[in-house]
């Protein structure tokens, strides 16, 4: 195995092909009902799509959790001008690496969703937006978009059927921030990735001014199966207003890291021991982050929760990206909020000051925090700044620094007193070099 | 400015992808793939780009200073990139970074003196799941060891090609 083993808790849907012998090929994907959706969906009215779409209650995966049928309702299918389908395969919330093997494994899921998202819209014309560091994952889409317009399910009169719809991919070139949606169609556009004013959102005023449909590569992979099984079907997998599975990437302190498909709803404790295999070498769990760094942090006894949109909202925190990252007892909660924030300081695209500034001082007091030269008003400042800057940025990048900071703040103050008075970092060796190599065969 | 015959057939295909209006949509994707060729991005890569997508000089030189995976200055013929974001940092991430540096004596995004390897530290790389990771050049190492890690930097400081150090694999695809 290339990457993790499964677990036998899984509920393969979007995953099912992984491990078949050639699961990148046409072929394989014929055979195993390929393109059967697509097939079923070029006889229904686009009314009827999308109203499947939105009885399986698809929430975007992206990390906002949108409901995907409502969004494909909002595109103007009688305007004029042409539109399109937008793939956001720019993978890069700390924590997330799904998209990744839905591509490599699945490829010709992702252009079949693509394919009955186009129909659902009359929109003849998609790009899958690919992080620049994902060469590879360029190469397996090229192929399988190549093997699609061969045996005619891409190209101007798909099946015979005078459908005509043709994909590209679009390689991006390393910045976080061009996996916003409005910054992304600046970036595709040829141009800075510096958001824009909303609204018009995508779905009005998208790529090129015109109608787009931008969603996930996660979101997009769920399609086919809604539509060759039915709306009703997918809902069924999760919990009540959040249908489905979902590729939870869990990462950390966990004996079995691994990306895994659970049903939504799958308690959090439960993937951490029984799909994770608890905590390595027998330690406390001590946090959690349920769905990218992004998203406020959960302490050990906040995390016997539905992993759901609504109930991890309900514990103020937020479901996200799917990147579960498990912290043990020995991690520095300090260190982890530093790392955090040196990240968006990096990646904001400094548009706007409350978020090029406020991560930039957040960035330096939490490292001189971190040295032992912070004082007691630091741990006030630190909050403070933070949630000065919620709610007061360009885009949701702003938010994505501040949250996880307040938390973070809020529930391990006893850390940063703890570094005060010069006192070296009380955790400083003690989470010491493991590799999870073993897993690697 | 001329390219590979295989960059030329990448480019005449990027002008394609995007309505005849509309190349400028090509200017990113072009730089990428063609600093791997020019070893940087240079003021006449920059000009024949500009040139074949229809837009200024300077529109194309605005965008290179905003994404990180674009360099004015060469990268070492391996660029070993190390993340050291949350999942990586969990598992042992910054102690491979650390180990790096002080193995090669250069840092951030500085190279070798006989140009063989540069070395980055990089934000998360989609691959959390199988941290740590190591990126060289376009190519995945996942659940990499300290002692992996040295191999690597041996066998490419030594002359050898990442796929000659067969002690440790790359993710195959
Ligand atoms: C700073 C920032 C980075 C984001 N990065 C990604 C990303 O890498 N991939 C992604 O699908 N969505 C990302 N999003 C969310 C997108 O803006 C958008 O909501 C999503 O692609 C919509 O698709 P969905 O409804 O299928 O989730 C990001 C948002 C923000 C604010
Ligand atoms: S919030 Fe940050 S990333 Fe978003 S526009 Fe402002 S500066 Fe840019
Ligand atoms: S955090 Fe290192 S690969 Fe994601």
């Amino acid at each position: 195995m290339r990457y993790n083993p499964p677990s036998p808790l899984e509920t393969p849907v979007l995953s099912r092909r992984f491990r078949l012998p050639n699961s990148q090929s046409i072929d394989t994907y014929l055979a195993t009902d390929g393109y059967k959706g697509f097939e079923k969906a070029t006889g229904m009215t686009q009314d009827e799509i999308i109203g499947e779409v939105k009885t399986s209650i698809l929430r975007g995966r992206g990390g906002a959790g949108f409901p995907t049928g409502m969004k494909w309702g909002f595109v103007p299918r009688t305007s004029p001008k042409p539109k399109y389908i937008v793939v956001n395969a720019d993978e890069s919330e700390p924590g997330t690496c799904k998209d990744r093997l839905l591509m490599e494994f699945d490829p010709h899921q992702l252009i079949e969703g693509v394919l009955i998202a186009g129909l659902a819209v009359g929109a003849q014309q998609g790009y899958i937006y690919i992080r620049g560091e994902f060469r590879y994952l360029i190469g397996v889409m090229d192929k399988a978009i190549d093997e699609a317009y061969a045996k005619g399910y891409l190209g101007d009169n798909i099946l015979g059927k005078g459908i005509k719809f043709n994909l590209a991919t679009h390689s991006g070139a390393g910045a976080y921030e061009c996996g916003e949606e409005s910054a992304l169609l600046e970036s595709f556009e040829g141009k800075r990735g510096n958001p824009r004013i909303r609204p018009p959102f995508p779905a009005v005023a998208g790529a090129y001014q015109c109608p787009t449909i931008l969603n996930n590569v996660e979101t997009f992979c769920a399609v086919p199966s809604i539509i060759l099984n039915g709306g009703a079907w997918f809902a069924g997998l999760g919990t009540p207003k959040n249908g489905g599975t979902r590729m939870f990437c869990l990462s950390g302190h966990v004996n079995k890291p691994g990306v895994y498909e659970l049903p939504m709803g799958f308690n959090l404790m439960r993937m951490i021991n029984e799909v994770g295999g608890g905590i390595r070498g027998g330690k406390k769990l001590k946090a959690v982050v349920p769905g990218g760094s992004s998203c406020p942090i959960l302490k050990a006894d906040e995390c016997d929760l539905a992993m759901d949109y609504d109930t991890v909202a309900a514990a103020k925190s937020m479901l996200g990206s799917g990147g579960v990252v498990v912290l043990d007892e020995d991690t520095c909660m300090v260190n982890f909020a530093l790392r955090i924030m040196r990240f968006y300081a990096h990646e904001s695209c400094g548009w706007c000051i409350p978020c090029r500034e406020g991560t930039t001082w957040l960035k330096k007091l939490l490292t001189r925090f971190h040295e032992g030269q912070g004082q007691r008003s630091d741990i006030v400042m630190i909050g403070d700044l933070s949630k000065n800057m919620l709610g007061r940025t360009f885009c949701p990048l702003g938010d994505a620094a501040a949250m996880p900071t307040i938390a973070i703040v809020e529930k391990f103050r006893e850390e940063f007193e703890a570094h005060l008075d010069g006192k070296p970092c009380p955790y400083e060796n003690k989470g010491s070099y493991f590799s999870n190599s073993g897993l690697a065969a | 400015m001329t390219f590979s015959p295989e960059l030329e057939a990448r480019f005449e295909k990027f002008l394609t992808k995007y309505p005849a209006d509309r190349k400028r949509s090509a200017v990113i994707p072009m730089l990428v793939y063609a600093q791997d060729e020019t070893e940087a991005i240079t003021q006449e890569l920059i000009e024949e780009v500009a040139k074949r997508c229809g837009v200024t000089p300077l529109q194309v030189e605005e965008v290179v200073g905003f994404y990180s995976m674009l360099h004015k200055k060469p990268q070492g013929k391996y660029h070993v990139q190390i993340c050291t974001n949350i999942s990586c940092l969990l598992v042992g991430g910054a102690e491979l970074w650390e180990q790096a540096t002080k193995k090669t004596g250069i840092g951030h995004k500085q190279n070798s003196a006989d140009g063989r390897i540069s070395l980055e530290e990089v934000e998360c790389i989609g691959a959390c799941s199988w941290a740590p990771a190591v990126q060289i050049n376009y190519d995945f190492y996942h659940f990499v060891t300290p002692g992996q890690l040295d191999k690597l930097l041996d066998g490419l400081a030594a002359g050898k090609k990442p796929e000659e150090i067969t002690e440790v694999q790359k993710v195959s695809c």
